[in-house]
């Protein structure tokens, strides 16, 4: 057998060495076909900047204080909208996964909201509230609060039965049942929905800064768009794509931090 | 006066599809203090049910519990539980599982901490005060959860199939454990399980029970010398014992699948 052939058996683990190589292959051949393509006039920079005129315009951007200002107020929307959505909604998800009769009460109403897509009710939000501030933070509330009430209610129901039936067992009434091991049994699943939604916030953020703004990254792409400034739409999307990596890295981090239990080996 | 008397009592519930179901039926039997009882029955034939009721996790529809003369209506520290599936508290680290019940009734960490450092060493898991569960094996963590229903010290220890999960390997090292550790504790325990050898090589009564409606078919005395080993489960009395109580369960198995 050839020392190959383990790369090409399912499931199979490969050496570190050969893994890292192998993504660090893909990752110049994507960013050289790039640089060929650009550098080498075979696409219009218009349609294409080079990666030089990226790093330019992240430079102009952070002179003239358009890219700082821009990616601040799209981060200020973000995390008003999804930190007051959050508020609601893990306390709201805990007690409808349950008790039945929040479960009730709430359920069927959230069911039907979210499926409405809330880029559908931008216009109705304009209409309400304008292209400023609050209409944002709005968008990223209604786009948020209904998927994470479904998500939590999910976790906390899911919370094994036994656990809660031993605490009674062992004295708990059922005031310190809910406080000292639902509450705590849900807090893992918990924080993965708030990471996974965090994520989703910042496509119903761009979507709602590029039907109407006058701030923001959404803003910042779409207006590169009418001046035929590509390479600012390119930094634009790469903003946005970091700004994700590091809030993912953030939820990591405080889950390693936080919940010290569900990461040891 | 039996520790726990369990008078009458029959189970019925509807599923939300489906029609009633009986699950007990005119069940009554008594545990007397210091004794070990266990029940055995075909799968299906609402043991769980009948120790949740005990635990009153769950309501009778008919008969009364009582535990020391007092009837059960609602679950109490005083009758303590191990389940089948594990269920320590992966938040809190072993010690702090043990002391679950001790904290929640009011005791200072002084103390918490001294009788949970006893029952830890009773169960043989010092050194694993400050690791989370999930460091643990299944064995291990069955351990915890007898260590802190133990610390709690309830009048009445129910078990579940605790050793349900485990292989067998373990499981012999769980029954050992659970004899040696009953010896000196003499605590009143109520055992449900399916594994026939278990229920002898255990139990001072091993009751055995039909297919659904679960009702109480015969009541066995295992008069087996204590202290008992795993190595009695060889001798001739015992096999004897395990071959009239397979012929019971075997019957009942056999009705609940016709």
């Amino acid at each position: 057998m050839s020392r190959f052939d383990a790369y090409f058996a399912p499931k199979k683990e490969i050496p570190p060495r050969a893994y890292l190589t192998v993504s660090a292959l893909v990752a110049i051949v994507v960013f050289g076909f790039w640089c060929l393509l650009s550098y080498g006039g075979l696409v219009r920079t218009d349609f294409l900047p080079t990666p030089t005129a990226v790093v330019q315009a992240a430079i102009d951007g952070l002179g003239d204080g358009s890219l700082l200002r821009d990616t601040a107020f799209s981060v200020g929307e973000i995390m008003s909208g999804f930190i007051l959505a959050s508020i609601f909604a893990v306390p709201l998800g805990i007690l409808m996964g349950s008790f039945k009769i929040a479960e009730a009460a709430l359920e069927p109403i959230t069911n039907f909201v979210r499926y409405l897509p809330v880029s559908a009710l931008i216009p109705l939000l304009i209409l309400w509230i304008g292209i400023g501030w609050s209409e944002k933070v709005a968008v990223i509330f209604i786009g948020t609060f209904f998927q994470q009430l479904i998500i939590i209610a999910d976790v906390s129901r899911n919370v094994s039965h036994d656990l809660l039936d031993v605490s009674y067992t062992l004295g708990a009434s059922r005031r310190t049942v809910v406080t000292r091991v639902l509450i705590p049994a849900t807090l893992p699943g918990v924080m993965d929905a708030l990471r996974v939604t965090l994520g989703w916030a910042w496509t119903y953020l761009v979507v709602a800064e590029l039907v109407a703004a006058n701030k923001g990254l959404g803003y910042f792409i779409l207006n590169s768009m009418r001046g035929l400034f590509t390479d600012r739409i390119f930094l634009g999307i790469a903003v946005i794509g970091l700004l994700g990596l590091l809030t993912d890295q953030l939820f990591k981090f405080l889950r390693d931090r936080l919940l010290p239990w569900t990461v040891v080996a | 006066m039996s520790k726990l008397e369990i008078d009458d009592v029959s189970l019925r519930f509807t599923p939300r599809k489906g029609n009633a179901v009986q699950a007990l039926d005119h069940i009554s039997l008594g545990v007397a203090d210091n004794e070990f009882s266990v029940i055995v029955g075909p799968s299906g034939c609402g043991k769980s049910s009948l120790l949740r009721l005990v635990a009153g996790l769950i309501e009778p529809t008919t008969g009364e519990i009582r535990v020391s003369g007092r009837p059960v209506t609602r679950p109490g520290k005083d009758r303590g539980m191990v389940f089948q599936s594990y269920t320590l508290f992966p938040w809190l680290t072993v010690r702090k599982n043990v002391e679950f019940g001790l904290k929640i009734g009011g005791l200072s960490a002084d103390a918490r901490g001294k009788i949970a450092r006893r029952f830890l060493s009773e169960v043989g898991l010092e050194g694993f005060e400050n690791n989370y569960p999930k460091q643990l094996s299944g064995g291990m963590m069955q351990r915890v959860a007898l260590a802190r229903a133990l610390a709690n010290d309830p009048e009445i220890l129910l078990m579940d199939e605790p050793f349900g999960a485990l292989d067998s390997q373990t499981r012999s090292l769980m029954q050992e454990l659970l004899l040696k550790i009953w010896e000196h504790s003499k605590k009143t325990v109520l055992f449900i399980t399916h594994d026939i050898e278990e229920a002898i090589l255990l139990g001072d009564h091993v009751y055995v029970m039909t297919a659904r409606p679960g009702a109480i078919k015969e009541k066995i005395d295992i008069d087996l010398p204590r202290p008992r080993t795993v190595e009695a489960t060889t001798s001739p009395p015992f096999i004897a014992l395990k071959r009239r109580i397979m012929a019971l369960i075997h019957d009942e198995a056999v009705r609940a699948l016709g």
